[in-house]
């Protein structure tokens, strides 16, 4: 049985991700963000999961739908807002944007616009780790779209050969862009292709927090007592679009209407309210702390102040 | 530890070849500082295909001295995940011509984190490759592929044409904070020179003058330096005096040391192996014909390789790349003799 304390903690970030991306998405309408912005409603639980199993020195590597990854390793809000608005404060100094947001205080090595791309830089993490010594551990994050390209597979067997503290987490949503996974894959079951390398690997709810978290720790475990990488594969679904203007039309109704019904937030709402004695008043307090935190975020990175482009073109100067 | 220019038979100094320095330079670097690793395809067991990692597995051990499969991309993206988490890695594509599969991890990834990061992270990584042509090893392993990384804000490159050069280089290369594309040649690699016994490095961006004289300049780089040297020679017995400067490092250029000798010579040719077409050296030609068009006294001379790929036949291949002839040639008629 988990505390309360942990089930207010796990919700508080579940609840945080969800209330971060659809405040974006109004910013986003009303024109103030720009560019291309992932929202990871529907996926909330697994960064949520999977980053409270990890340790403070552990390390991350995110995606372009990365908002949530950041904000489950501790991310901070004011930071996170500032960049996707473009401004001087945020965690890129408005030079990486939404696709960008790397926080290498909690060990986030980083969002990244090339799907797959972080896999390999998340095996160097760990083979980092290999080389110097030590128990950390990294959580790779990657989608079912990055499994069908190259670099997963190479990845998969260099983690492989050298037993490296690597758990790959596969947050299988289903789409890859706009095309669903049975017809990008003869095999819709992907954690199943990590046998083929050698590499242990489970499939879990990933809408359920406390599902992810089970799972991630016991393979954190495997992981950081040296028995090398391990694979997690999450289903879940989005709640839209690939992007915050794809409507999604792709996507089956009833699909989408049973994967609402196991909304992460709600099923992280009913654990805490069930397992954690929580009432349904204190959990609106939670609820009520972070809308004002997101609130206050937003009202800083409105205040401040575009990045200099006279100083910009100054550091250019030196390239 | 400034740089010596290890004139032969001056005191503790050797005769080494290029591949030789280079091992030095790995095995001092991995000695001093244990964040550094070597990761590669056939570079413990093997000592690597010129022989540039020989030895460096005994001493350093599998941990250091890591043996990689055929996976380009990701053995080169973990090089950037592990620069990026502390450690100094320093990757080996066999050819330049490979590097086509590491493109992402090079141009998207280790290019650009320091930037995309708002200049909190940094990619202090080396990768070690080498191109060029002259032993019929045909299209897909003769390019010269420089013109690709130079293009890339983010990137350092380097292209080291002697013993000296290449180790001081390599150890400045290991120490830098940000990504360096160091790229060898498979001819080079058994070209001897004098190299200090006591520890030295070489400044990345600071270029160096080959050969002193006052009728005419030449910038070449790698390989063609030698090439170069030798055409000067011959026209040096023609009373025609050339200076010949070896920039080492494409990004950072020593713009100024360029501009000082053409001012003082007024007559300037490039030789690249390169394909002409969007090489460096027509980047280098706009630079000076911007920053000094009043002291040329004739149009700028390119030497290049022509715009084919590397064919297998030796003839033909040494007929789309630069040659002595071509450079002696080329400082005729830029001399308008």
């Amino acid at each position: 049985m988990y505390s309360r304390q942990f089930l207010e903690e796990l919700y508080r970030t579940v609840y945080t991700i969800r209330v971060f991306e659809t405040e974006c998405i109004k910013l986003y309408r009303q024109g103030l963000i720009i560019g291309y912005f992932h929202p990871y409603l529907g996926e909330e639980a697994i960064a949520t999961g999977v980053c409270a199993a990890l340790r403070k020195d552990d390390y991350i590597v995110s995606t372009h739908r990365g908002h949530g990854h950041c904000i489950a390793r501790g991310g901070e809000l004011k930071k996170m807002v500032a960049e996707v608005l473009g401004r001087e404060a945020g965690y890129c100094r408005g030079r990486g944007g939404s696709m960008h947001i790397a926080d290498l205080k909690t060990g986030n090595i980083g969002a990244n616009g090339i799907v797959g791309a972080g896999i390999p830089i998340g095996v160097g993490a760990g083979l980092g780790i290999y080389v110097r010594g030590g128990d950390q551990v990294v959580a790779i994050f990657f989608s079912d779209g990055a499994c069908n390209n190259g670099v997963f597979a190479e990845s998969l067997n260099l983690a492989a050969i050298w037993d490296l503290p690597v758990v790959f987490v596969l947050e299988n949503n289903q789409y890859a862009v706009s095309s669903p996974i049975e017809e990008m894959s003869r095999i819709p079951d992907l954690h199943r292709r990590a046998e083929g390398y050698g590499v242990a690997a489970y499939a879990v709810d990933g809408n359920d927090v406390l599902a992810v978290y089970e799972k991630t720790t016991e393979a954190i475990e495997a992981c950081r007592s040296g028995k090398g990488p391990v694979m997690v594969e999450a289903k879940t679904y989005r709640h839209g679009g690939h992007h915050v203007n794809d409507p999604g039309l792709y996507m089956p109704e009833e699909r989408l209407e049973y994967y609402k019904a196991r909304d992460p937030v709600k099923l992280a709402r009913e654990h805490l309210a069930a397992q954690g004695q929580c009432s349904e008043c204190d959990i609106t307090t939670i609820e009520q702390q972070v809308l004002e935190a997101m609130e206050q975020a937003v009202e800083y990175a409105k205040d401040c102040p575009a990045p200099s482009v006279e100083e910009f073109l100054k550091e250019v100067e030196q390239n | 530890m400034s740089e010596d220019k290890g004139r032969p038979g001056a005191s503790g100094v050797r005769q080494l070849k290029y591949r030789e320095a280079l091992n030095e330079a790995l095995r001092e670097e991995l000695r001093r500082d244990e964040s550094v690793f070597v990761i590669g395809g056939g570079i413990g067991q093997r000592g690597g295909s010129y022989k540039v990692t020989v030895g460096l597995l005994d001493e350093f051990g599998p941990r250091r001295i890591i043996d990689a499969p055929i996976a380009e991309a990701s053995f080169t993206g973990a090089g950037v995940g592990a620069a990026i988490t502390g450690m100094r890695p320093v990757v080996e594509i066999l050819f330049v011509d490979f590097t086509s599969l590491i493109i992402d991890q090079i141009v998207n990834q280790a290019a650009k984190y320091r930037f995309m990061s708002g200049g909190k992270g940094r990619v202090p990584m080396v990768l070690r490759t080498q191109g060029g042509s002259g032993n019929g090893l045909a299209a897909q392993h003769s390019q010269s592929l420089e013109a690709w990384y130079y293009h890339v804000p983010g990137l350092k490159v380097v292209m080291p044409s002697t013993a000296h050069d290449a180790k001081g280089l390599l150890k400045s290369a290991i120490r830098d904070d940000d990504p360096v594309i160091f790229i060898e040649h498979k001819l080079l690699y058994m070209t001897e020179g004098p190299v200090p016994q006591d520890e030295y490095t070489v400044e990345l961006g600071v270029g160096d003058i080959k050969r002193g004289g006052s009728d005419v300049t030449i910038v070449a780089w790698s390989n063609m330096v030698p090439r170069v040297l030798s055409a000067a020679e011959k026209l040096a017995a023609r009373r025609i005096e050339a200076e010949v400067i070896d920039p080492r490092t494409l990004v950072p250029l020593d713009k100024q040391l360029i501009l000082e000798s053409v001012k003082r010579t007024e007559h300037l040719v490039i030789v690249q192996e390169a394909v002409r077409r969007g090489g460096v050296a027509s980047d280098i030609a706009s630079i000076v014909q911007a920053e000094a068009f009043d002291y040329l006294d004739a149009p700028i001379e390119i030497v290049a390789g022509k715009n084919t790929p590397i064919p297998f036949n030796v003839q033909l291949e040494k007929a789309c790349v630069p040659q002595e002839a071509d450079i002696i040639e080329a400082v005729q008629r830029v001399l308008h003799l």
